[in-house]
């Protein structure tokens, strides 16, 4: 498969894909044969797909590399790849106005790539090119020369913490696991990422099979453990292949199964899909789901490392966690706690999205801010608007105003501002997103996942909801900002899970930095970002209006009157606020208030 | 997948032999469910009812464990699943409008099918392609940056066999 002189790298990360990434990889392959390349290199010329390179916002990125030449191609179509190849692979001549260009390069000026080393650089489905990139080696080293003690050590050292959400230190988790005896352990990997607008798991799980599977091995001898689960959600059908895959590779070198690399160690590990339920990404739901249940969470009168799966001691982490501790085996804990702040040991994935210029898959230092995320990585906002807000930590996170974009990004400084780390979803909002309608998006969110088994979860939602719903419609009543915060102080502490307990976080956070807004929805009847529908009017500028007709001819309801070539009028009753005349008018005659 | 012919302890693997019977025939239900509604795109009444004999389980149980999942469905679904996509980034970049156009051309709901079981609509939370927002997947393929002109080709999509 290795080709020496010319490799072609497609990104086939989510992004990749939705852009087009199996055409692209088509088009290769037809041209590579047309120009009869593949038989005059041989060998020499490989093609491969790549796991989620980050800048999806430019995909499909096609990186040919000749002679240990790099050159990276964006936004490439099918239609692109005969001249690509003709000029760059055969004449030797890339075609530069294709070329990546300063986005890419500030992309990737500020990241540092530990989990993500691998994505966009290997063939997720090939092991041999994961063996190649030092895989294994950390698994190796682990099994063959290190005491279970001392791989907690060493993660105790690295101070890694959880990658799910919590932060919960990983090196502690697995001391215990290791301190509880018991004749059956298990090793779970949580892989069922469900918040909206987060998929850093995913490319992990797809781009890069292999490291975690290794960080699960690592993790069964620290805690002397000997069968794994790894939960994929249900959404997400090419993680699951490629996880198979990877697990069945494992298997055929010895890599799983009974004595691993000729120890004695045996380990096994099972894919168990998901059926769609937000609330599983829990730890103890999931374990019920595994366990063939409704995915409810239990009360955690134990830590799941003393009884967790079928009531025997579990180490569950999340993927990004396992995907990290190869890393550190190999590269020791100091190196890991170095590249992080003094509470929170290295680097975050986070998924870059919403209004934002180069949305994508990031991976950064923990300390670094959030101005230079956005700014710098991000490319700032698209448009030339202004930045109102960063969401973070997805329906259980909040929003962070734009003035307090100097802190820095850690689960404390997170934490103080009103938001949290959570699993890493970042979505940029600007000047035309209203934070009410934000904050009841999430809400809408968490409220439809709730599992309905603890009641403030069940009915607290559910009511908060009604009252922005009511807000966001114009009938918002004086003393509901209070009310929310109410029910919503009183649903945090009260709920059974995690789910529950930071539902409010996105309404209660909105509220504390954006209070204006709420009011302004429910004193004056207005949406400041122009986005909550029954709060917005429509009226003609008399002195722009040449009265052509078109807004006339566009609403679907008649409500528009007027004679041609004379000033057109709305009539307020009759308008249904649906913005056609808005978007059809060509001399901005129309106002939107 | 035949129900008749479900082996339990082969399904469960090696983990069923530290599990009781109990533990292991509801370890598998899941995954046999799942296996079902691939076979026949949704779960047929009758199956369940031969599920719950064969794994001698109260039927209860099985709608219980079920319906709890938005997976499984009890009704057959359209020939093409439309889904859209109401994760954040692709609302703040306008789902709500392509949901409601949707639902206006094909007069169905959201989590509906069409009488003619053509078309199913369904929102989804993210799909992971927040770059492309906003998306929407017909039958598992990816439709990204769904402008106004993108719609309508969207729906003639929709509608071609």
């Amino acid at each position: 498969m290795s080709g020496d002189n010319i490799k072609i790298k497609i990104c086939m990360g989510p992004g990749g894909i939705a852009a087009g990434g199996n055409d692209v990889i088509e088009a290769f392959k037809g041209q590579l044969t047309n120009q009869r390349i593949n038989a005059s290199f041989g060998e020499q010329c490989s093609l491969h797909q790549v796991g989620c390179r980050g800048l999806c916002a430019k995909d499909v990125l096609v990186e040919i590399i000749i002679d240990g030449k790099e050159t990276i191609y964006e936004n490439i179509n099918p239609e692109k790849v005969p001249r690509i190849v003709k000029e760059h692979i055969l004449g030797d001549n890339p075609v530069k106005e294709w070329i990546a260009g300063e986005d890419y390069d500030n992309f990737k000026k500020k990241q540092i790539k530990v989990v993500l080393s691998h994505c966009g650089e290997i063939d997720p489905e090939d092991m041999n090119a994961y063996i190649e990139a030092g895989g294994y080696k950390a698994a190796h080293k682990a099994l063959t020369s290190m005491s279970p003690s001392e791989i907690v050590e060493t993660v105790k050292t690295s101070n890694l913490r959880g990658r799910g959400g919590a932060g919960f230190p990983t090196g502690l988790k697995w001391e215990l696991g290791l301190r509880i005896k018991s004749d059956v352990k298990y090793v779970i990997c949580n892989g069922d990422e469900g918040d909206p607008g987060a998929f850093m798991d995913r490319s992990v799980m797809e781009g890069d099979p292999h490291s975690v599977i290794e960080g699960m091995i690592i993790c069964a001898k620290a805690t002397e453990s000997h069968k794994g689960y790894i939960y994929v959600r249900a959404e997400y059908p090419l993680a699951v292949k490629r996880l198979q895959q990877a697990i069945d590779q494992c298997l055929q070198k010895g890599y799983l199964g009974k004595n691993i690399f000729d120890t004695g160690f045996d380990f096994d590990i099972r894919i168990f899909q998901g059926a769609g339920a937000f609330v599983c990404g829990e730890a103890t739901a999931l374990m019920r789901s595994i366990e063939g249940k409704r995915g409810m969470p239990t009360p955690k009168l134990w830590r799941s490392a003393e009884k967790g799966l079928w009531e025997k001691p579990t180490v569950l982490n999340n993927v990004e966690t396992f995907a990290n501790i190869p890393k550190i085996i190999l590269n020791g804990g100091d190196w890991f706690r170095n590249l992080g702040t003094e509470r929170s040991g290295g680097t975050k994935v986070f998924s870059l999205t919403g209004n934002i210029k180069n949305s994508g898959l990031i991976e950064v230092p923990l300390g670094i801010s959030l101005r230079e995320i956005i700014y710098d990585i991000g490319g700032g906002i698209e448009g030339g608007r202004s930045l109102k807000a960063v969401q973070t930590g997805g329906p259980s996170g909040g929003c962070i105003p734009a003035a307090l974009l100097d802190i820095e990004v850690d689960y404390e400084s997170l934490a103080k501002v009103g938001s949290i780390m959570g699993s890493g979803g970042m979505v940029v909002l600007d000047e035309t997103n209203c934070m009410v309608n934000t904050a009841k998006f999430f809400l809408e969110f968490t409220q439809a996942e709730s599992c309905g088994k603890c009641t403030p979860c069940r009915i607290g939602t559910k009511r908060m909801l009604e009252i922005l719903e009511r807000i966001t419609n114009g009938n918002g009543k004086e003393g509901d900002i209070e009310l929310l915060e109410d029910l919503g102080s009183h649903i945090r502490a009260t709920s059974l899970c995690g789910l529950g307990m930071t539902a409010p976080n996105p309404v209660l956070s909105t509220i504390r930095y954006f209070r204006d807004e709420y009011e302004a929805h429910i004193k004056d009847r207005k949406c400041p970002a122009l986005v909550c529908r029954n709060l917005i009017t429509y009226s003609i500028i008399e002195e722009e209006c040449t009265g052509c007709g078109a807004c006339k001819r566009a609403c679907p309801v008649d409500s528009i009157r007027g004679v041609r070539k004379k000033p057109h009028k709305i009539d307020p009753e009759l308008c249904v606020k649906c913005g056609t005349c808005f978007d059809v008018c060509k001399f901005k005659a129309i106002l939107k208030a | 997948m035949k129900v008749e012919e479900i082996d339990v302890d082969e399904q469960i693997g090696e983990v069923g032999q530290i599990l009781s019977e109990a533990e292991k025939k509801k370890g598998i239900l899941i995954h046999v469910l799942q296996k079902i509604q691939e076979d026949n795109g949704y779960l047929p009444g009758d199956v369940l009812s031969n599920l719950s004999k064969k794994l001698y389980f109260p039927l209860s149980e099985i709608y219980s464990v079920a319906s709890f999942y938005k997976q499984f469905h009890f009704k057959p679904r359209g020939k093409k699943i439309v889904k859209i996509c109401m994760g954040t980034a692709c609302y703040v970049r306008g789902a709500k409008e392509i949901l409601n156009t949707v639902e206006e051309r094909f007069n169905v709901k959201a989590g509906e099918t069409t009488e003619d079981l053509a078309v199913t609509l369904e929102t989804v939370g993210c799909i992971g392609c927040c770059g492309l927002a906003p998306v929407a997947t017909v039958n598992d393929e990816v439709k990204g940056e769904i402008s106004s002109k993108k719609l309508d080709r969207l729906i003639k999509f929709i509608k071609e066999e």
